[in-house]
Formats: structure tokens, sequence, C-alpha cells
């Protein structure tokens, strides 16, 4: 277990982050989350069954994934700190999300420092793709978990060198629930759609859609050998996030990849 | 969505105020779930139960309390209930309503021995 937080139960995995002893590297971070970041619970005690054992009840009130929100917190004032823009990528297993970074990383070479974050059950793989590209990249396996959370990420992003004004992309698992409802201290949530899906993803998984400021459709390359309804989607998108933004793009042919780094630069 | 998550969230909330407060036994959570909070309440109870199993809270009884869901209609400008997030404004059947109320998941109280 990690003498410095207590973390390192369960099965994940950093690169260069070993957690299976103890450890007692000597990275500065957890300065603040493991003294009580809570308020002291109020007692208002009052006996229940009289003659019967004595019971009472300590009022709590605190969201049950305020740890989570605790750590994400910190995350933001750290890329705050260094003025980094990070973005929290999601979307189903096979949307293209790796390949759209790569991408990405060439298209800004020269003009922005990027680096990522990958998450995923198992293998170092995607770490791997990134990394080829010149962009420094950490991998995360999150080992049975189904998504990151701002704990782990906030390790990874500490072993980063993250320079200032740089971009970081925060690749998460796979998935189209969980990873909703996780803050990691990201500045949006982007969720990536491929057009070989279907066009009811965004009412099929509403909270995703819910939780992301942009939708990137991508793959539209693919569109004229395939029968999916762009206008549906957005549709779809639109009918649980009124608010949000949606831009065509394929990774693949560069097709609104200019779009795409208009919006980043606009908002880094 | 990811009951086990939230109910080990839930653990480590009652082992710090355990700690804090020198508990030995907690005998009932009270936790407040939102209806629009996606939350599979009988999977949580599941996932509960397994979790607390050798901790201060083994055993102990979960009581949740539903909170209705409400939302702002964007069309009507008036505040609307909302019985699932895909079902639109029941005044005027649009689909531009932005949830306001029914996406907590909170620990609200323990009760200790």
């Amino acid at each position: 277990m990690c003498t410095t937080c207590g973390c390192g139960h369960g099965e994940t995995k950093i690169e260069g982050h070993a957690h299976d002893h103890d450890h007692e590297h000597g990275h500065d971070h957890h300065h603040g989350h493991d003294h009580n970041p809570y308020a002291p619970a109020r007692r208002h005690g009052h006996s229940h069954a009289p003659g019967m054992t004595q019971s009472r009840m300590l009022k709590i009130e605190q969201d049950i994934l305020s740890k989570n929100d605790a750590y994400a917190r910190e995350n933001r004032a750290f890329l705050a700190g260094r003025r980094v823009f990070a973005l929290n990528l999601v979307s189903s297993p096979g949307s293209g999300k790796t390949t759209l970074l790569c991408k990405t990383i060439g298209m800004l070479k020269g003009k922005s420092a990027v680096a990522v974050i990958e998450g995923d059950q198992q293998t170092s793989n995607d770490a791997e793709r990134i990394r080829a590209t010149g962009a420094p990249a950490i991998q995360i396996n999150t080992g049975k978990g189904c998504h990151l959370d701002a704990h782990m990420v906030g390790h990874a992003m500490r072993q980063l060198d993250l320079p200032e004004r740089s971009l970081l992309m925060i690749e998460n698992v796979g998935n189209l629930v969980c990873p909703a409802a996780f803050d990691l201290g990201e500045a949006h949530k982007v969720v990536i759609l491929s057009v070989t899906e279907g066009e009811d993803k965004p009412l099929k998984y509403p909270d995703m859609f819910r939780a992301a400021d942009l939708m990137l459709l991508n793959k539209c390359d693919l569109l004229p050998h395939l029968d999916f309804d762009v206008d549906q989607a957005i549709e779809s998108a639109r009918r649980v996030n009124p608010a949000i933004r949606v831009m065509r793009v394929s990774a693949t042919t560069g097709e609104g990849m200019g779009d795409w780094l208009a919006w980043l630069e606009q908002r880094h | 969505m990811h009951e086990m998550s939230l109910a080990e969230g839930i653990l480590q909330l009652i082992e710090e105020t355990a700690r804090r407060e020198q508990v030995n036994r907690v005998s009932a959570v009270c936790l407040e779930i939102g209806q629009l909070a996606s939350v599979e309440v009988e999977s949580l109870r599941f996932c509960f139960d397994a979790v607390v199993k050798g901790s201060v809270a083994d055993g102990a009884r979960l009581e949740i309390i539903d909170v209705p869901g409400t939302g702002w209609c964007l069309d009507c400008s008036e505040a609307v209930p909302m019985t699932d997030k895909l079902s639109g404004c029941p005044r005027c059947g649009g689909y531009r309503v932005q949830v306001t109320g029914g996406t907590e998941m909170r620990v609200k109280e323990l009760e200790i021995e």
C-alpha cells in the first residue's frame, strides 16, 4: 500500500509507478487530501428502543463520490497552476479515439505540446502508439475497473512532466457508462461517436452524452458506405443534451480536423 | 451504472467517519439517491452487502431515500417534474429540458452503536 496516501489496493497499474509494495517514493503530491477534507460529522444522539443496545444517528451528508471529487479538485488546481488544458475523451471501444489523438498530435506539432494519459483494462498498446508520434504518454491499466478515477489520473499527470500551457488528453477506458460519473479534473469531456455505431447511442447511453460538451462524429469518410443518418445522430445527442456541440471529423482523411483544432486552440 | 464503485465509496465514507468518531459498529446506513442518478438500487444493495463484509458496517441495514427528479424546460421557462431523463417536458412535450434535481448520490446519516 502507498504510505503517502494509502492507495494501492486493487489491480490498478500506472506505468512507472509500482503499486504492489510499500513504496516510499519521494514525489511531493498528496498533501491535502489525507488530512480529512470533510467537516466533522455532527452528533445528534438519541436512543431508539429503551432497554436495547444504545444506538444513535450520526449526520454525514456527503456525496458518495466526494472522495473522487476532492482528488479532481486537486488535479484541476495542479493543471491550472501550469495553465494546462485537459480533456477527458470518452467513447465506446473502437470509436477511433487513439487514431484521432495520433492525428491531432501530428497536426499540432510545432504549435502545442501534447501529453496523453491512456486508460485501458490491460496492455500498454495505446500508450505505445502515442509515444510513436513523439508525444509523452502514460498508460494506466485499471485491471477489473471500468473507468479512470481522479486519484489514478492525479498520479499519472504528476509523472508526466507537463510543460506550461500544454495540452493534456486523457483517453478514458472505452465505456459509455461509468466514466460519465467520474470527474478527473478536466476542462471538458469530449465524447467520440463513430458512424459505424448506431445513431441512437446518445439515447441508449444518455449520461455520457449529457456529461460531454462536445461530440466528435468520427470516421465520417465511411459515410458513403453506410446507412448512418447523421441528422438523426445529432438530434439524439441534442435530445439528451441541448447544449452539446457537434463536429464531423475523419481522423483518416483529415476531414473536419480543422474545426476540432480551432475548438482546441480557442479554449487552450 | 458502476454500483460496485459507489458501494466502495460509501464504505470509504463509513470507515473515515468510524475512525474519526471512534465508532465500533454501524448498524444502518441512510442514503439519498436521486431518481435521475442512474443508480440501479437493487444492484447497489447487492454490492453494498458484499463490500461491507468484515468492516464496521458488516450486516448494516441500507435505507435509501428516493429523491424525485426535476428539470427546467427551456421552452416553457418553467420547472417541471422528470421521471426519467428522456421523458421530455410534461407540459410542451419538447426535449429541451435541463436536469436541475434528482441526480444526488449522498450518504445522509449512519446509525451507530
